[in-house]
């Protein structure tokens, strides 16, 4: 699918910060790599600056159709190439859900119309998310959104025997199930701060972490038994790391991502009872927190995806146990990676870019993403200023919302251009 | 003093003495025949109750009365959420009408400390949630004082759904900081989550065993246990609860008569407290109600009008 783009030469870039050249693009892909003569090409000058294949985030909440008061296709598109992405899984608990072909076509034309990323939309696994009859996962496998990724994220699929059937339906096609690991009965709605000394003092209700780990530990035997491949949405405990490593070890199919948030944002920002900190699962302590970034770094959790979660502001002011769950993360997810995972030496950007672009687009099944750096491959690159120090600010958002918790934070490096199969979305960090 | 009560922790050991003194004072004054002082004239103050209460709310509503303020009281049942409006505007819209102070009860933990981040007026905390109720652990540690004379070195044993309590959580908070040993009981279900580091650095014992400590109180303070708790799991049945936990009929008779009993109410009289107990010599229980007027008195008092004598 390779259309007519200007050519244009990134120059003096350091590939996955591993080595220097030029790049030149062309017609939607990487024409050459080395020295190129580019007599006309519109010159990038990536001097000092690192090439990263196009992120892709496997988790995203784009709330449209149903609150695009909070975000559309178009505006999360936006926040999502300012933050170096160059394809998005929306997810399905939108007002209609997406559970039929019909409305997993409308979100893919949607993202197309806005045309700044591909929108991959993911299904809902049960109708309406309901948690208890298949969705029509075939329909939507085969429609023109060609969906994989399927899952009820925002509610578990509980039911031990419809997750089975789930599983086992989604092999036809080479589907995934993404799991949101919360048992019911262990962590309720009402559930939002991590149990412990914290929920204890005030008087939260509490999210144990072991109401994730049941549920990863029942779905990762549900994938042996049905050889089928589960993945775990946003991991948040060690509990389910170690769960992982040994389910890997044996292997099983699982994957699993890790939010921006839980590696770096601990339950004790909740003793002001600001909303703005509330998202499921919640925030945890920091040994938590060490377990998921060293589990990142092993590859015992394969990917970073953001679970942005955009929301009005009058969702978020009500009472902390009223108030919306979720946070916003597409603008800030590279920046937060960088400084926790890079900048501390535990990755290179060669891994960066194995958790932020090849193994989200691995797993979600999006062949022309996520590719190496090389001639003839998509040009969906992302250019990084790796030197860059920025004060996240809430009001410079290109998001509708506003919900977040990164502001005012320092955060190393920042996305300094962004192609769409040769298209520049972002240049000089703005929207092109 | 801090500009608002939100927790016991806006309070220093001095602030609370303070309080004391003038609660006294607003003690004398109940016994008057003409109650009223002027020390609040032309103030507002507005009770908000967003869950159900006839003690606190009453019990404010009188002491802003006798200081002369002006006193509202708004309820509004079920969360602003799913009225379709945001806690905050249901606030907003209430602080605009010019009022100093709101005093405020939320079914949600940390809605009071929220509330004082949005509006000027001064922020009165009359329970939230699972968290805290500052007015209801001064009046308890009031009561205690005046029976016991101080509470340095008292022994207090609280006993019950620790869990969902949040008179418990400021309870400790506020003994301990006026120098009493605190124990407090409760099967494991009803035990705050993470109360072991917590126990441990704020200072106080925790026990499943009532009958272990009960004999070396000084003072016992009885929780409500909610029945509903049962269907939860948290008990299998009332009678059970009672064997374990409750201030039984045996369980009064091991208690020294000049050991108070406390309850902040409404009681469920054979569950956690025998009818015995409730009404025995040593109770304190309607002692607390009528110390509730004096100590939010001198809340109002010195949040509102300032330092300085009466």
């Amino acid at each position: 699918m390779t259309e007519k783009t200007d050519p244009i030469l990134i120059k003096g870039a350091s590939l996955l910060g591993e080595r220097t050249a030029d790049v030149l693009v062309v017609d939607g892909v990487v024409a050459e790599i080395g020295t190129p003569d580019a007599a006309g090409a519109r010159v990038v000058d990536a001097d000092g600056l690192v090439l990263l294949p196009g992120l892709v985030d496997l988790h995203t909440h784009l709330r449209e159709p149903g609150r695009e008061d909070a975000e559309t296709i178009l505006t999360g598109s936006r926040a999502a190439a300012v933050g170096g992405y160059t394809a998005v899984l929306a997810m399905a608990n939108t007002t209609p859900v997406t559970d039929t072909a019909e409305a997993a076509e409308r979100v893919l034309d949607l993202g197309r119309q806005a045309g700044l990323v591909d929108v991959q939309p993911v299904g809902a696994v049960t109708k309406g998310l309901a948690g208890e009859e298949l969705a029509e996962i075939g329909l939507m496998a085969r429609s023109r959104a060609a969906v994989r990724v399927f899952s009820d994220d925002g509610k578990c699929v509980h039911n031990a025997r419809v997750m089975r059937r789930a599983l086992e339906y989604v092999k036809a096609f080479g589907g995934v199930v993404s799991q949101h690991a919360q048992d019911p009965d262990l962590a309720g709605p009402a559930s939002c701060c991590h149990e412990g000394e914290l929920s204890g003092r005030l008087g939260l209700p509490g999210w144990p972490g072991v109401a994730e780990e049941v549920i990863v530990a029942r779905d990762v035997m549900l994938a042996r038994h049905t050889g089928s491949r589960v993945h775990v949405a946003h991991a948040s405990t060690a509990g389910t790391v170690e769960v992982l490593r040994w389910a890997k070890a044996q292997g099983i199919a699982v994957t699993a991502e890790v939010t921006p948030h839980h590696l770096l944002l601990t339950t004790d920002l909740l003793a002001g009872y600001d909303p703005t900190y509330k998202v499921n699962p919640p925030l945890r302590p920091a040994e938590d927190v060490e377990a998921l970034r060293e589990a990142l770094a092993d590859g015992t959790i394969d990917a970073v995806a953001t679970d942005h979660a955009p929301h009005a502001r009058h969702d978020k002011e009500h009472a902390f146990v009223d108030a919306a769950f979720g946070m916003l993360g597409l603008e800030t997810a590279l920046g937060v990676v960088a400084t926790v995972m890079v900048e501390s030496g535990r990755m290179g950007w060669g891994d960066l870019a194995r958790v932020m672009s090849t193994r989200p687009a691995q797993i979600a099944g999006l062949a022309d993403h996520g590719r190496p750096l090389a001639v003839g491959e998509p040009a969906h690159l992302t250019l990084v200023d790796p030197a860059a120090a920025v004060v996240v600010d809430r009001d410079s958002s290109v998001s509708l919302s506003r919900n977040n918790p990164w502001h005012g934070r320092s955060l190393s490096a920042a996305v300094h251009a962004t192609l769409l199969r040769g298209v520049p979305t972002v240049l000089e960090g703005k929207l092109a | 003093m801090k500009k608002h009560l939100l927790s016991v922790d806006d309070l220093t050991a001095d602030d609370v003495h303070t309080l004391f003194t003038t609660a006294a004072e607003m003690h004398d004054v109940q016994r008057r025949q003409v109650k009223k002082l002027p020390a609040l004239r032309g103030r507002t103050v507005i009770n908000m109750f967003f869950e159900d209460s006839t003690r606190t709310r009453s019990s404010f509503e009188i002491a802003g009365k006798w200081l002369s303020a002006d006193t509202i009281n708004i309820t509004g049942k079920g969360s602003s959420a799913s009225k379709g409006e945001s806690l905050r505007d249901t606030v907003l819209t209430v602080a605009s009408m010019g009022v100093d102070a709101l005093v405020v009860r939320h079914g949600a933990s940390g809605a009071c400390q929220q509330v004082a981040q949005w509006i000027d007026a001064v922020v009165i905390n009359a329970g939230d949630g699972t968290h805290e109720h500052p007015t209801q652990a001064l009046l308890d540690a009031y009561t205690l004082t005046r029976r016991l004379g101080t509470l340095e070195g008292k022994h207090v044993v609280i006993v019950g759904d620790l869990t969902h309590s949040r008179v418990f959580r400021s309870n400790v908070a506020c003994l301990t900081m006026l120098g009493a040993e605190v124990t407090v009981v409760a099967p494991p279900t009803l035990m705050p989550s993470g109360v072991d580091a917590w126990s441990a650095s704020a200072g106080f014992a925790t026990t499943y065993d009532l009958d272990e400590v009960i004999d070396k109180a000084d003072a016992v303070m009885m929780l409500r246990v909610q029945r509903e708790r049962m269907s939860g799991g948290f008990f299998p049945t009332g009678r059970e609860y009672t064997v374990g936990y409750g201030l039984t009929r045996d369980r009064l008779a091991r208690l020294g008569p000049d050991v108070p009993i406390c309850h902040p109410g409404p009681m469920n009289r054979g569950l956690e407290i025998a009818a015995d107990a409730a009404d025995a010599v040593q109770s304190a229980i309607l002692e607390q109600v009528s110390a509730g007027v004096a100590i939010r008195m001198s809340v109002l008092y010195h949040l509102l009008a300032g330092e300085g004598a009466v």
